[in-house]
């Protein structure tokens, strides 16, 4: 029980992270058509410009100005780089992004070396918020779970309430029909790549010192990312939001469960042994597996519900 | 389905109508089919058959001849032995020219860009291990020679499972699922002991002693000369694959999918059948690794592979056949050289990538059909001055652009490594002013001046191509 209170905490703070990044993804995703690849390495930045920011001015001024950068960082693909290849067609959008992964990636390795950055928790946040049974939650992480719940309301508000966030919604579904009404498109697609941005930059900055800041970090986080994208399907924010939390729960979850699908079968009288693949498969416990389960997930889901778990649409 | 797809009347109907019809997007569709080999090829039908088999053979014979040829170019006499360096660098070429092809069966010919064609080559690799494991032990009595082609079946297996979940969708769909399925492949390849060897993946010994010729395959000579020939088994198959019904299908179905559905075909079916096939020679590609190197690790499989594998048929050219062997030449010898003199190489490859998406999505062998027309009319000559007085400014851009991507990595990668720049053997003080000056300069006078001279270049070029047009409308 214990564990398990424990474990859901953990995995709400990694589900709302995660939520982070996928909500601009989806966004961007279900607008633009594009598949931001650069949207983990957008993540990265985020972290090793608070890293570095903070060295200079501080923690919390870090926390304000690393995401605004990224945001900015954003912006300038779209209108330099995107709006350019956009002419040729989705899939060429696709591999500009991919080419930026490796420009950024590399260019992160070129200006703070290939070892992890020493970017700690701010003093002010390093002590225990509570404990249950005997262990302690790191005030850090409630941080963490404040700035997401936070970020979540406030990007619901913008979406629902404001003007913009009205445009918003339309150009997701009817870009032909705003755009008639006055309203410059492209401009809206400025807004969403360089809040998406802004977004993962903001991830990037309270993850980068939880988890930690390094030239890796980017391709640990992006493939997770899409996985949540898809299982939620597309053009659904909601969906996106309870992907987050459930890929969040299960590899928190998987890595406490110590049993192999060869446990739950033994008191049917069956045993099975490790002496080929789909023995190893059967019988290698959850907690080992951990990694793999959301890919799995995917696949079932992309079997049984191609669009997605609240997708409104097929791409 | 499988009748449909073996009349050739019926797809040579949609592509002519789909020609005739709408828009920007048939209008590039018919661009390419006029660059299109086949088509070329069916217009030289009218010509005698003797020069016709000319005309067909003669590519593949030259293709051949250059590939025999190559290593003994490089043949050390004094030591009487093949460089090493270079004799592996031209067997990774054959494979990649074989893995960028047969993605290019899906990106370029289907319109599937899939991130998991590393999965059914690394697959093929890992059959292997195994089939030399149990050839080595006497258990399975196939010749080296065939090898591959039980890599292919391997491949074509696990692209029949992979493609049944993967076919379902299409687009950046397509892209998510398999970039899914390649994570996942990864993951349980460093994850599983038996079959995938865990982290370290599996070794075997290639000297398995049964082969068709006799060879014993010790030395890599005989191991390069199995992969040319593999290469041009698979390259004949791929290239033949591109004007049956099921690749001309493919292209309806890249180009306007609901049309195709209209017509009567199955676009999931036709996407199925596609990536199985590529599954095939991608399988192939893989055993030829295996072969080679005698080990496969998860490195086959993972997502680094296939990008390369984009990265080739991109830069290339996705739109003709020989776009992908040249970006695979291209990429391999720019692996193999330029990353080891740089550390930057990734930064390069992200520039060059980004640049090819943004000015040349057609890629270099697009690059130079566009040529043709004007080529056709004999007017070249009017492009060359502009062209020669674009190349000093680029060369200046490069040279800036270089050296500031150099400084700043030896600031931190090479300070870390504890390596010094150096210059045609002179040191160079990466904290002093100058370098940085001088590359700065380089770049923005540079980039200014080759702004200027695009510009020009465009000009000249926009009145030679509607000179054309107004030549071919009054004809």
């Amino acid at each position: 029980m214990q564990i398990g209170l424990i474990s859901l905490l953990d995995g709400l703070v990694y589900g709302m992270l995660l939520f982070m990044l996928a909500s601009g993804l989806t966004l961007i995703l279900s607008m633009m058509g594009v598949l931001n690849f650069a949207h983990a390495s957008i993540y990265m930045l985020g972290a090793y410009f608070a890293y570095q920011i903070g060295r200079w001015v501080g923690f919390w001024p870090a926390f304000v100005l690393a995401p605004v950068l990224c945001g900015l960082i954003g912006a300038a693909i779209e209108v330099w780089g995107l709006r350019r290849v956009h002419h040729n067609g989705h899939i060429a959008e696709l591999l500009f992004t991919f080419g930026l992964v490796f420009i950024i990636g590399r260019a992160v390795q070129m200006a703070w070396g290939m070892l992890p950055m020493p970017y700690r928790v701010p003093a002010g946040l390093d002590f225990p918020l509570f404990s249950l049974y005997g262990e302690n939650f790191p005030a850090y992480r409630g941080f963490m779970l404040l700035v997401s719940a936070g970020m979540l309301c406030a990007t619901w508000l913008l979406l629902k309430k404001t003007r913009i966030g009205l445009i918003i919604q339309a150009s997701l579904t009817h870009p032909g029909m705003v755009s008639a009404l006055g309203h410059n498109v492209p401009r809206v697609f400025t807004i969403v790549f360089a809040g998406g941005s802004f977004l993962a930059g903001l991830a990037g900055v309270i993850a980068g010192n939880y988890l930690t800041t390094e030239s890796g970090m980017a391709d640990a986080m992006g493939p997770i990312v899409f996985v949540v994208v898809i299982f939620g399907g597309l053009g659904s924010l909601a969906g996106c939001f309870i992907a987050s939390i459930l890929m969040g729960m299960v590899q928190t979850f998987s890595v406490v469960i110590d049993y192999s699908f060869a446990d739950l079968v033994k008191p049917l009288g069956i045993t099975l042994t490790a002496n080929n693949l789909l023995g190893e498969i059967l019988t290698i416990p959850v907690s080992r597996i951990g990694p793999l389960v959301p890919y799995a997930l995917l696949i079932l889901i992309l079997l049984f519900r191609p669009r997605g778990l609240l997708g409104t649409r097929e791409t | 389905m499988s009748e449909k797809l073996t009349s050739p009347a019926r797809a040579g109907e949609v592509e002519t109508r789909s020609v005739e019809g709408e828009g920007d997007r048939v209008g590039t569709y018919a661009k390419m089919l006029r660059a299109d080999p086949i088509t070329l090829t069916r217009r030289y039908a009218a010509t005698s058959p003797a020069r016709r088999a000319g005309e067909v053979l003669l590519p593949w014979l030259l293709a051949l001849a250059v590939a025999v040829v190559l290593p003994w170019l490089f043949y050390d006499f004094h030591h009487a032995r093949h460089s090493g360096f270079a004799l592996s660098m031209f067997s990774q070429m054959g494979m990649m020219i074989i893995f960028a092809l047969s993605f290019n069966m899906l990106m370029g010919q289907a319109g599937l860009l899939s991130f998991c064609h590393s999965v059914l080559f690394g697959f093929g690799g890992y059959s292997t291990v195994h089939f030399l494991d149990s050839a080595g032990a006497g258990n399975l009595p196939v010749p080296m020679e065939l090898m591959p082609l039980l890599a292919g079946f391997s491949g074509l297996g696990l692209a029949i499972a992979v493609g049944y979940v993967a076919s379902k969708q299409r687009s950046t769909a397509f892209a998510m699922i398999t970039l899914g399925i390649v994570q996942l492949v990864t993951t349980a390849a460093t994850m599983f002991h038996h079959f995938f060897g865990g982290e370290g993946g599996i070794k075997t010994d290639r000297e398995i002693g049964i082969s068709l010729f006799g060879l014993e395959y010790a030395k890599s000579i005989e191991v390069y000369y199995l992969i040319v020939a593999w290469m041009m088994i698979a390259a004949i198959a791929m290239y033949y694959h591109t004007g049956t019904p099921l690749g001309r299908m493919a292209n309806a179905c890249r180009d306007n999918h609901e049309r195709a559905q209209f017509v009567g075909y199955d676009p999931r079916m036709v996407r199925f059948l596609q990536f199985a096939l590529s599954g095939f020679f991608a399988g192939i590609g893989g055993g030829l690794f295996a072969i080679t190197y005698e080990i496969v690790t998860f490195d086959a499989v993972a997502a680094p592979l296939a990008a390369n594998a984009l990265l080739m048929a991109y830069i290339g050219g996705a739109t003709t056949f020989v776009g992908p062997v040249l970006g695979a030449v291209l990429i391999t010898a720019m692996q193999s050289g330029v990353s080891l003199m740089s550390n930057s190489w990734l930064i390069y490859v992200g520039v060059l990538f980004i640049a090819m998406v943004t000015f040349a999505p057609a890629g270099l062998t697009g690059i130079v059909l566009a040529h043709a027309p004007i080529a056709r009319a004999g007017m070249l000559r009017r492009l060359l001055v502009p062209y020669l007085r674009m190349v000093v400014p680029a060369l200046l851009v490069l040279l800036g652009f270089v050296g500031l991507v150099e400084l700043s990595s030896f600031l931190t990668i090479g300070a870390a490594q504890g390596k010094q720049l150096a210059l045609f053997g002179h040191s160079l003080a990466i904290t002093s002013t100058t370098p940085w000056l001088v590359s700065l300069i380089c770049l923005g006078g540079g980039g200014y001046w080759l702004s200027r001279e695009a510009t020009r270049f465009r000009s000249v070029w926009d009145d030679l191509s509607a000179g054309l047009r107004t030549a071919s409308a009054a004809r």
